[in-house]
């Protein structure tokens, strides 16, 4: 097994109440049945969408620049996959990809040297 | 756990409601987006954390802390609700004022203020209904539409419209010092009424959609019951009419998702605890001098509930109670469900001309049920081609694809030699 980070970016939470809250419950539908498969390493957290950003050797701290809004990312899970191509398959039931959204799908560096 | 169905929905009334009582009216749209917001942030924590034990406690704590955020910060570039004087321009009067109107009695307070709003004299009553739908009930232009079967854009010209005059009315209606509740409450009854009937009888073809209106119409008839200047014998007799139809919404599609007409329903399948609630709020709404359509209404639904079928059926009362609200809100559809009533009583041919006698029959020229009545007493009467012509121009008019399946079965009924059942088109 693996691990991989999946990055959520971007999505609509959607303009009504209804559809706001069926998204959720498709989050939460596949969050459990990807826990059941034993994929969960981390269910992860959500982010803030403001901070800052601290740059270089003079540590500028600014409001940004962030990314637009469709690239912001939104939170983090810890998925345990066999191999890239598992986690990528994992990534196509993500609800976010109904929303305009995107699951970047990254490899943890294995330390097995 | 898992939140319950139509959550974020009723919320999201809840919700405006208490926002626009502290912005102020003319600031609607601000409270729309501070909703908007809540919703986001539910979305995007709860998806990792799981939904909280109370989901409406974070989803209201979240609203108030955003609008205490926007109260401080635009405190000087915008005005807020007039109604409350300075009290949200120091910090000393702000916090405690904004937690007061996020209490559980503020909030309900604050959807009256809302329902009351809504039913303002500039709107027309189609208007308000989307309205209330829309704001109080957390329906979105397209699901008002569907309730509605109207376009999205028409819908969103009326509601955006609605919107405005809402928004220009200065300050929300006070249902605890005003003059004219009286007058107003009379307009949101009639809203009400709309809403119930939209999803009772509506074109909608979704019954899903349409249950749900019915609720809505029953929650928001709750919020009348529960402040006292406004439960009058005329809420109560008009909820008592939402309480004894809706008993038998579980009975009127069959397990084929087929419509019955009210004599086929299987009447076991009607919810007697909705029955006793309306039968008892029906006599408590028996006080004071003023009888409205309502009491009528509910009185002849009532009647229903006490017989088995078509057979034990009052007819006699039921014909009485038609008249008594034909003098009280004529219509060609109250007149015609009069006649249906009197075909009951006094036999087909009388049904049939009483139909012919109908004013204003113009306007039921659309209306399949007309038609229906008509074929269901030329059937009765043994002319079996005729009932079969005015069904099939029923047919034409069929408003979705149950309707249209209720009478495509009853144009087979009209086979030469098929038992004639006591269907009954008007009423289901």
């Amino acid at each position: 097994m693996s691990e991989f980070v999946f990055l959520y970016r971007g999505g609509e939470a959607g303009r009504s109440p209804e559809r706001a809250q069926q998204s959720m419950q498709k989050w939460m539908a596949w969050f459990k049945e990807l826990g059941q498969n034993g994929h969960v390493k981390d269910q992860g957290q959500p982010l803030e969408r403001t901070g800052r950003l601290v740059k270089g050797k003079q540590k500028t701290v600014t409001d940004g620049p962030f990314p637009e809004a469709k690239d912001l990312v939104g939170g983090y899970t810890l998925i345990e996959a066999r191999d890239l191509a598992q986690a990528v398959e994992l990534s196509k039931g993500c609800p976010i990809l109904d929303v305009d959204g995107a699951v970047e799908v990254r490899p943890v560096m294995k330390l097995n040297m | 756990m898992e939140p319950s169905d139509h959550l974020f929905r009723r919320e999201a009334g809840r919700m405006v409601a208490a926002l626009t009582r502290i912005f102020g009216v003319h600031n609607l749209a601000l409270a729309e987006d501070v909703v908007q917001d809540a919703f986001c942030r539910a979305l995007e924590v709860w998806r990792f954390r799981g939904v909280p034990e109370n989901p409406s406690a974070w989803l209201m704590a979240t609203a108030k802390n955003r609008a205490l955020d926007v109260l401080r910060r635009q405190r000087t570039a915008r005005t807020f609700a007039p109604e409350l004087g300075r009290l949200l321009d120091s910090e000393w009067t702000l916090a405690p004022t904004v937690e007061e109107l996020f209490g559980a009695h503020a909030i309900k307070d604050g959807q009256l203020r809302m329902m009351f709003s809504c039913c303002h004299p500039r709107l027309p009553g189609e208007a308000q209904v989307a309205l209330m739908l829309h704001i109080l009930c957390g329906f979105s232009v397209d699901e008002v539409a569907a309730a509605f079967v109207s376009s999205h854009d028409a819908m969103e010209k009326r509601i955006s419209r609605a919107k405005k005059v809402l928004a220009g009315s200065r300050k929300l209606f006070d249902v605890l010092s005003s003059d004219d509740l009286a007058l107003r409450l009379v307009a949101v009854q009639r809203a009400l009424y709309l809403l119930f009937n939209e999803g009772y009888h509506g074109a909608s073809s979704e019954s899903a959609v349409r249950a749900d209106l019915c609720q809505e119409a029953m929650r928001l008839t709750r919020l009348l019951l529960d402040h006292p200047p406004a439960a009058t014998p005329a809420t109560r007799a008009l909820f008592a009419l939402m309480c004894l139809h809706a008993a038998r919404l579980p009975a009127r599609i069959d397990a084929a998702g087929d419509l019955r007409s009210l004599f086929e329903q299987d009447r076991s399948r009607w919810d007697t605890n909705l029955i006793a609630e309306g039968q008892s709020l029906l006599d408590l709404a028996a006080t004071g001098p003023e009888l409205t359509e309502y009491h009528v209404e509910a009185a002849i639904a009532w009647v229903h509930t006490t017989a088995h079928g078509a057979e034990d059926t009052d007819w006699e009362m039921i014909v009485t109670f038609y008249d008594r609200l034909m003098g009280l809100r004529p219509s060609p559809v109250v007149a015609l469900n009069r006649a249906i009533a009197i075909g009951q009583r006094d036999g087909p041919q009388r049904g049939m001309e009483e139909i012919r006698a109908i004013a204003n029959a113009e306007r039921l020229t659309a209306y399949p049920f007309y038609y229906a009545a008509l074929a269901e007493f030329e059937l009765r009467s043994g002319r079996h081609e005729r009932a079969r012509e005015h069904f099939l121009t029923a047919l034409r008019f069929a408003r979705n694809p149950m309707e249209r399946r209720f009478i495509e079965q009853r144009v087979g009924a009209c086979k030469a030699g098929t038992p004639v059942g006591m269907s009954r088109a008007g009423e289901h």
